[in-house]
C-alpha cells in the first residue's frame, strides 16, 4: 500500500511477501498440521456418528423429525459461541474445537445421509424385495449403494465448511491458519501474515473439494457412464 | 453457584441492558449489519442468478461460485477488510458477510429459476409473453419457494457469523461472549451465549414465516388440499455434468 510508504516512520506493510513465507515455514507448517488434524478428527467423528443416526431415523421414522429439528436448531448457534461455551468443559485444547466442528459437520451429514437414503426410488426397493432380498441385504446391497453419491456430496460439503470453521478455533488457540490470522491482526495488523494464512486456508479447502469430487466420481462409475451417454 | 445461576444473574442485571454495549444496542447492531449484508449480497447475486437461470446457462459458473464460496474463511476476509483502508468499521463486517452470503443466494436462486418446468415456459411463450414477463410472472413466482429457502439458510448463517465481528472489536452480541471468555466469567459467557442463540433462532423463525409469505398461495397447498410441506433448507444440488464440459 502506497499510503503507508508516504509516511517515513511507518514501516511498509505489504499484502503479500515471499520473505514472510520463507522466514516462517515452520510456523506455516505447524498451522497446516493443526488445521488438517482438527478437520480430520472432526470429520471422522461426525461421519461415525451420522451414519448410524441416519440409519436409525430411516428405520424408526418417528425419530427423523426430532433428529432433524434438533440438528437444525443446533446449526443456528454460531461456531464462536459453541467453542466459547465448550471451553469451560474441555479447556484450551484442540478437543474443544473438534467437538464443536464435529457437531456442525454432523448436521450437514445427517441431512445428506437421510436425503440420500430417502432418494432411493421405491420401485427399485420393491423390485429388490420381490427378488427375495431380506431387510438387511436390501439396506446394504440396494439402499446404501444408491445413496452413496448424495452421502459423499454431504461429506465433501461438510469437509469444506469445516476447513473454513477451523479458523474460529483461534479463540482457544487452536485455529490452524485462523490462529495466524488472529495473531497477524493483533500483531500490528500484519497484512502479509493475514493474507497468507487466509489464502492457505482457501487452498486447503479447494484441495479437499477437488479430492473429494474425485472420490465421488470413482465411487459412482454408473453416474460417469450415464454422463458419457447423455 | 451453578453456571446457570450465574448466567441468569448476568441476564437480569440491568447494567447489561443499557448503554452502547448493552444487550439491546448490540443485538440491534448485529441485526442491522446482517440486514445490510443480505441486501448487498442480494444486489450482487440476484440479477446474475436470475439471468443465468432464465437462459439456463452458466451451471458450472454457479456451482463453482458456490463451492469456492464455502472455501473462503469469513474470519480471514473480515480481518483483511479490517486491516485495509476500510478499517475496523461496521462496513468491514457488512462487506465480509456479503462475501459470505453471495454464493448460497446465487446458487439457490439459479437452481430455482433454472428448474421451472419446460411446459410452463412453453405455455407462457405461447401466450405471447416477452422474456421479462416470463421472468417476473412465471419463473420467479414458481421459483419463489426455493429462493426463499435459500434466503432463510443464508440469513440465519449471516446472523450467526456476524458474531465474528467481536474478534476485531466491532461489537455485535459476540462481544459480551468474547469478553466473558477473556475474563473467564462463566456467567457472562453463558448469559451472552444464550442471547446470541435466541437471536439466531428468532432469525430462523422469522425467515420461516417470510418463506411462507413469499410462497405464492397456489403453491402452498398440495393437490389433495393438505398444506404442502415447506421445502427444507437443503443445499441445492447442481447437476455435476456441468463440470464435464
Amino acid at each position: 500500500m502506497s499510503a503507508a510508504a508516504a509516511v517515513p516512520n511507518e514501516p511498509p506493510n505489504p499484502w503479500f511477501s515471499w520473505a514472510f513465507i520463507r522466514d516462517n515455514q515452520e510456523l506455516l507448517l505447524t498451522a497446516l498440521r493443526e488445521h488438517v488434524s482438527i478437520t480430520l478428527v472432526a470429520m471422522v467423528a461426525a461421519i461415525v456418528l451420522a451414519f448410524p443416526l441416519a440409519l436409525l431415523s430411516r428405520r424408526y421414522r418417528r425419530l427423523e423429525g426430532p433428529v432433524l429439528a434438533l440438528a437444525g436448531v443446533l446449526y443456528t448457534i454460531p461456531a464462536l459461541v459453541a467453542i466459547a461455551i465448550l471451553w469451560p468443559i474441555f479447556g484450551l485444547s484442540p478437543l474443544t474445537v473438534e467437538i464443536a466442528l464435529a457437531v456442525y459437520a454432523l448436521l450437514i451429514l445427517l441431512r445428506n445421509f437421510i436425503a440420500g437414503l430417502d432418494g432411493v426410488p421405491s420401485d427399485v426397493m420393491e423390485a429388490a424385495r420381490g427378488m427375495g432380498f431380506s431387510n438387511r441385504r436390501l439396506l446394504w446391497r440396494v439402499q446404501i449403494p444408491l445413496a452413496v453419491p448424495t452421502m459423499l456430496a454431504g461429506v465433501r460439503i461438510a469437509t469444506v465448511s469445516t476447513i473454513g470453521l477451523v479458523t474460529i478455533g483461534a479463540l482457544v488457540g487452536h485455529g490452524g491458519f485462523g490462529s495466524l490470522i488472529i495473531r497477524g491482526f493483533e500483531d500490528n495488523l500484519y497484512r502479509a501474515e493475514i493474507l497468507t494464512a487466509t489464502l492457505a486456508c482457501v487452498l486447503l479447502a479447494v484441495l479437499a473439494e477437488v479430492t473429494l469430487l474425485g472420490v465421488e466420481r470413482l465411487a459412482t462409475p454408473w453416474a460417469r457412464r450415464r454422463r458419457a451417454a447423455a | 453457584m451453578s453456571i446457570l445461576q450465574q448466567a441468569w444473574q448476568w441476564l437480569v442485571d440491568p447494567a447489561n441492558w443499557s448503554g452502547a454495549e448493552g444487550i439491546p444496542a448490540l443485538a440491534w447492531q448485529q441485526i442491522r449489519i446482517s440486514v445490510y449484508a443480505m441486501l448487498l449480497a442480494s444486489v450482487i447475486a440476484l440479477p446474475v442468478a436470475i439471468a443465468l437461470g432464465h437462459q439456463r446457462k452458466g451451471g458450472a459458473l454457479a456451482s463453482n461460485i458456490g463451492n469456492i464460496g464455502r472455501a473462503i474463511p469469513t474470519l480471514g476476509v473480515l480481518i483483511m477488510f479490517a486491516v485495509s483502508p476500510i478499517g475496523v468499521t461496521d462496513f468491514a463486517v457488512v462487506l465480509a458477510l456479503a462475501v459470505f452470503a453471495v454464493p448460497p443466494l446465487l446458487t439457490n436462486t439459479y437452481v430455482a429459476v433454472r428448474d421451472v418446468d419446460d411446459e410452463v415456459r412453453d405455455a407462457a411463450r405461447g401466450m405471447g409473453m416477452k422474456p421479462w414477463q416470463m421472468v417476473t410472472r412465471v419463473e420467479l413466482p414458481l421459483a419463489m419457494p426455493l429462493i426463499a429457502a435459500g434466503y432463510r439458510t443464508a440469513a440465519v448463517q449471516v446472523m450467526a457469523t456476524a458474531t465474528l465481528a467481536a474478534f476485531i472489536g466491532a461489537g455485535t452480541l459476540g462481544l459480551p461472549v468474547l469478553v466473558g471468555f477473556g475474563l473467564q466469567d462463566n456467567g457472562q459467557l453463558f448469559g451472552a451465549a444464550f442471547c446470541v442463540a435466541v437471536l439466531c433462532i428468532a432469525t430462523e423463525a422469522v425467515m420461516a414465516v417470510v418463506q411462507r409469505l413469499l410462497t405464492p398461495k397456489a403453491l402452498r397447498r398440495g393437490a389433495d388440499g393438505r398444506r404442502a410441506q415447506l421445502i427444507p433448507a437443503l443445499e441445492p444440488t447442481i447437476d455435476d455434468s456441468a463440470f464435464a464440459h
